[in-house]
């Protein structure tokens, strides 16, 4: 597959998390991999946002390692790891679209504040359009988030997390409180920056049928829509799943042997798929 | 055993971080100075018209009641002189920063709180910005060349509510009642301690509605939490502060 790397561009090494004495994340060791696409699943409060704050750096581990593109950002202050946080693009749970910006604004923030994306003055505006226009919110320039449906704002967070083309990408809960339409135009974006930018990508949510929309279809750039990938691109299959409790990973593997568990917590997550 | 002093005693510890990284922003690059000019607007000239109209109405109260104890000596005339004086030293800089804080430190800690519980700081960590530098530090350059500037208003405004009383209550001359104000302050003394005060206040009044604010947790009730422990702990403050800054003036040789 192109764009997959040997090179780990994740890696957690025994990592624990705590949070007055309670482990947010206990233990938790595995490695994303050069455009690989993980889902990790899991219920509320199992760790899964915590699991990606850790990986950009805006929680420190307790203990355990922590390596970015072969970096250990655990024991890197805030200023070192804005080198790293420029090589990942982050989709938060809320949008977290900046109240007092405009749309613009907010998607031209990380090429203007970001110091390692040199990003030329004449050209931010162009990279800003052309990564509204990727999300279908061309004509949103101007507005601010608070003009914007709670579907446009997930969508314009994601023109903002990804229009640096960051090699490594994570989006917390993207299709979270929105209705099942909405919510399938968000996973099309997704997979469709997936296999055009053919980043690794970390995706957390409860809900099965995003994880088997981003194993089973792929982004036709001809058609310009998704389709379900090919018997042979599911062999090859670049999607991982990982199954959150209580801070601790509980199962990591394909979507087989997911489905394959017979753990009720797990098996309680693809019974819901339809 | 001592486990009930632990949260106070780490809460003080982070203020006192958060402070040190504030003040040390101001060297280090990047500098927001739009940011900075905004909060001017915002904490400056929007806190204007309340401190004019409290500086009036105490200036005037003060002569009313001055007069009042004044006139068993037959001083009356040294209305003006009670006025400035009062004003001056005491009633201009904390009547400010009560109004300043009341107003921008409830203010400051429920934007960066709402910021807080919708992940905004942390997006702007992970969009490479410090929110320290971008937050706190022009939210407290703001407010240290603001707050001494509006002292400076409401000590004149009352000054001036004074003379209102003084002329058309009291029945004192214009001249008369202005060269007792004149007469009244010790200008180094006074003036020193009536911008020192201010200034030191601004501290107050900024980083701890910041340090409130970036410490919201619990959602919207939480924003609401976070703005009256603001309001109420920099209310305290300026008081305890006040105390200590006139004592320090007092013990090195001010009247």
């Amino acid at each position: 597959m192109p764009g997959e790397s040997r090179e780990p561009a994740l890696r957690f090494e025994n990592v624990s998390v705590f949070f007055d004495d309670q482990p947010a994340l206990a233990d938790l060791t595995f490695e994303a991999r050069g455009g690989q696409s993980h889902v990790i699943l899991g219920a509320a409060g199992s760790g899964k946002t915590v699991l990606l704050k850790t990986a950009m750096g805006l929680i420190k581990p307790h203990s355990g390692r922590v390596l970015v593109f072969g970096e250990d950002i655990s024991r890197m202050n805030e200023r070192q790891l804005f080198d790293i946080r420029s090589r990942i693009g982050m989709l938060f749970q809320e949008s977290a679209l900046f109240d007092s910006l405009t749309i613009e604004e907010n998607v031209a923030y990380p090429l203007l504040n970001q110091k390692a994306i040199h990003c030329p003055s004449c050209d931010v505006l162009p990279r800003v359009t052309r990564a509204l226009e990727f999300v279908e919110l061309g004509g949103t320039l101007e507005k601010f988030p608070a003009e914007l449906s709670g579907g446009m704002r997930r969508r314009a967070a994601i023109a903002r997390a990804v229009v640096t083309e960051p090699p490594l990408q994570m989006y917390d809960s993207p299709t979270a409180g929105l209705d099942p339409i909405t919510a399938h135009t968000i996973m099309a974006l997704l997979i469709k920056e997936r296999d055009v930018s053919r980043a690794t990508t970390l995706m957390v949510t409860h809900r099965y049928q995003d994880g088997n929309l981003m194993a089973n279809f792929r982004y036709n750039s001809e058609k310009g829509s998704l389709e379900p990938a090919r018997n042979g691109d599911r062999a090859t299959a670049r999607t991982t799943f990982m199954v959150m409790k209580e801070g601790r990973l509980i199962f990591e593997g394909d979507q087989d042997e997911l489905e394959a568990s017979h753990d009720p917590y797990i098996a309680k997550f693809f019974k819901q798929r339809t | 055993m001592f486990d009930f002093v632990k949260e106070p005693v780490l809460a003080a510890q982070d203020f006192f971080l958060l402070s040190g990284r504030a003040l040390k922003n101001i060297f280090r690059r990047p500098h927001y100075g739009d940011d900075i000019i905004l909060q001017m607007d915002t904490i400056g000239v929007g806190s204007l018209p309340i401190v004019v109209l409290i500086g009036f109405f105490s200036g005037a109260v003060m002569a009313l009641q001055m007069s009042r104890a004044l006139a068993q000596y037959g001083q009356i005339g040294r209305t003006g002189q009670l006025v400035s004086l009062t004003l001056v030293r005491e009633l201009g800089p904390v009547l400010t920063a009560i109004m300043v804080a009341g107003r921008n430190s409830t203010g400051i800690a429920s934007e960066l709180g709402s910021m807080k519980v919708t992940e905004q700081i942390d997006a702007m960590r992970a969009l490479g910005t410090d929110p320290v530098q971008k937050l706190v530090t022009p939210r407290l350059i703001a407010t240290a060349t603001m707050l001494p500037l509006l002292t400076i208003i409401a000590d004149f405004v009352g000054m001036f509510g004074g003379f209102i009383v003084a002329r058309f209550f009291l029945g004192l001359l214009t001249r008369q009642y202005w060269m007792s104000v004149w007469r009244g302050l010790e200008w180094y003394v006074d003036v020193t301690q009536g911008l020192v005060k201010p200034f030191v206040f601004a501290f107050v009044v900024s980083l701890v509605g910041c340090f409130y604010g970036l410490r919201t947790t619990g959602g919207t009730q939480g924003v609401g939490r976070s703005t009256t422990q603001a309001m109420v702990v920099a209310t305290v403050l300026i008081f305890v502060i006040d105390l200590l800054l006139t004592k320090i003036f007092i013990s090195t040789g001010g009247s």
